[in-house]
């Protein structure tokens, strides 16, 4: 039977440190939609997405009261929008008009963020697709909870080096549309190499072909959970801090495989994963610049910190893997540094830097995120920082991905403010050397050898 | 009918009757109590019941809502929550 020990401890994981359950994101396919006409598509994608998700956020609500546990968001992503408005999107305003359609569906079933918006050009990229690509910058611009992403790599294709040219020219075109807002349409773009078709957390999320028709994931959180536990064994040695991340990140893990299953059986939806990710969020005490100091790191930045990461990555999965049956997503910790306090203080005093922020990601889920950037950064310099990342990802055969803001007339040093989850950003210095002539090649950097491991 | 076991955690100032007027308000919605335990953690009194809701004349929301009023009234944190979050958490 239940002690009054361990529901103390459960609860007090909920109230004082942070505890909650991130996302239950609804994966939705739109393929049934398809169209060549684009107000049917429009139309077709309305009823599909507010009909399925009808009942996605009062479910979630209920799951919340019975277990007192917070979800936070409650998402949709859809299957990738290249795929379903091919046929019908001729220009790049019929584009922006099925991604407005996406954003009246997300508002009329109440959640904060539908993803899908996405285009998946890892080895060649499509007319529809290039279309899409350039109506992003306008379409972040003129809808609130639509996100996109765009696949540019993979581990089995190669690196696409004129999709990754053309994103940095789409980045910095999305930052101007919404300069008035300190360039939030670029907080709702990332870019992927090997983008997973399961990924219930936002920018990123999109329902891939390899899904059914609906499936609920869910992401987890809780670095304030492991946080606590870590500051529990300082000074001991490496096996005892790694049995502590692996017995709290199962611990963490049971409650989102829980929620999993009761909304997929209230939803009448199966159940697809649980994505492993450590996620922060702006508020003291949901950190992972936190948990790295608390491991005996000064600032996050300092050396020995992708060690660190590389161990608490490693850790948060093998607790996680024995927790679930189905684990997917991106699965990992993730380090923003907008919406992490500890990352933001790193940064403002001059511990992490862009470079080290990179290494980091190749132990890490998923990437370079929620990087803020001078104004005037070059689109080159951009896709050059992205070619960086993607080349992390496909040689590595991990997911890596790239969320940068190039702040509309902010310069290094200065501050971006997003607000809620997506917090606020310190502008990053950027290397100024220039990469253009190696970006403008164009063309296709090969799939690598699967040999030779060196 | 299956019961329905639920936990309900009591955390505030001791003071007395919480417990009576705890199980006086399940009494008059037909919830048995199956266990009742407590404990002091940092000056807070902290009590928990093994419940079963199965029986209950109201809806688990219901009771969960009038639970939390209860604790406002009396001047403490009252929760009701399935016991599979804690089986789920605490038990391979």
């Amino acid at each position: 039977m239940i002690n009054i020990n361990e529901v103390i401890e459960t609860n007090q994981m909920i109230e004082k440190e942070n505890l909650d359950v991130r996302t239950v994101t609804l994966g939705i396919s739109l393929l049934d939609c398809i169209s060549d006409n684009i107000e049917t598509l429009c139309s077709k994608v309305y009823d599909k997405i507010t009909r399925t998700a009808e009942n996605l956020v009062s479910v979630c609500r209920e799951i919340e009261r019975e277990y007192a546990i917070p979800i936070v968001n409650k998402r949709i992503s859809v299957t990738p929008a290249a795929l379903v408005g091919a046929s019908a999107c001729r220009s790049t305003e019929d584009w922006i008009s099925l991604a407005k359609t996406l954003d009246r569906a997300a508002d009329t079933v109440g959640v904060n963020f539908l993803g899908g918006f996405s285009a998946l050009p890892a080895k060649g990229m499509t007319n529809a697709e290039r279309q899409l690509i350039l109506s992003i910058p306008k379409a972040l611009a003129c809808t609130e909870h639509v996100c996109a992403s765009v696949n540019l790599a993979s581990t089995k294709t190669g690196i696409n080096m004129d999709a990754v040219s053309l994103m940095g020219q789409v980045i910095r075109d999305t930052a101007a549309q919404t300069a008035d807002r300190d360039s939030i349409g670029c907080a709702k773009l990332v870019v992927f190499c090997n983008a997973p078709d399961d990924n219930p957390f936002m920018a990123g999320a999109f329902h891939g072909v390899s899904e059914t028709d609906c499936v609920i994931n869910v992401g987890v959180s809780g670095p304030g959970v492991i946080n606590h536990a870590i500051q529990g064994v300082k000074g001991r040695d490496f096996g005892t801090l790694c049995d502590t991340v692996k017995k709290t990140a199962f611990k963490v893990t049971r409650l989102g495989q829980l929620v999993a299953m009761e909304a997929s059986r209230r939803l009448g939806v199966p159940y697809g994963i649980v994505d492993l990710s450590l996620a922060p969020t702006p508020a003291v005490g949901d950190s992972i610049a936190e948990i790295l100091e608390s491991m005996g790191l000064e600032k996050t930045g300092a050396p020995g910190t992708t060690a660190a990461l590389a161990l608490l990555n490693d850790q948060v999965k093998k607790g996680g893997i024995m927790a679930s049956s189905y684990v997917g997503g991106l699965s990992g910790a993730f380090i923003p540094v907008s919406e992490d306090h500890g990352m933001i203080d790193a940064v403002e005093c001059g511990a992490l830097t862009i470079e080290k922020l990179e290494a980091m990601t190749c132990v890490c889920s998923v990437g370079l995120d929620m990087i803020a950037v001078p104004g005037d950064t070059p689109a080159s310099s951009i896709s050059g920082i992205i070619a960086d990342e993607m080349a992390i990802g496909m040689i590595n055969q991990k997911t890596t991905a790239v969320r940068i803001i190039p702040a509309a007339g902010k310069k290094t040093g200065d501050t971006v403010f997003f607000g809620g989850l997506l917090g606020s950003a310190p502008v990053m210095k950027v290397n100024t050397f220039s990469c253009e002539d190696f970006i403008a090649r164009g063309g296709r950097i090969p799939a690598p050898v699967h040999s030779f491991k060196n | 009918m299956a019961a329905e076991k639920s936990i309900i955690t009591v955390v505030g100032k001791d003071q007395f009757g919480i417990i009576a007027r705890v199980t006086m308000f399940l009494y008059e919605n037909n919830v048995n109590v199956e266990d009742i335990s407590q404990t002091i953690v940092g000056g807070f009194f902290n009590m928990m019941m093994i419940v079963d809701t199965s029986t209950s004349t109201i809806s688990f929301m219901d009771l969960s809502m009038q639970l939390e009023e209860l604790g406002k009234k009396i001047g403490v944190l009252i929760k009701l929550q399935r016991e599979d979050i804690f089986k789920s958490m605490q038990r391979i």
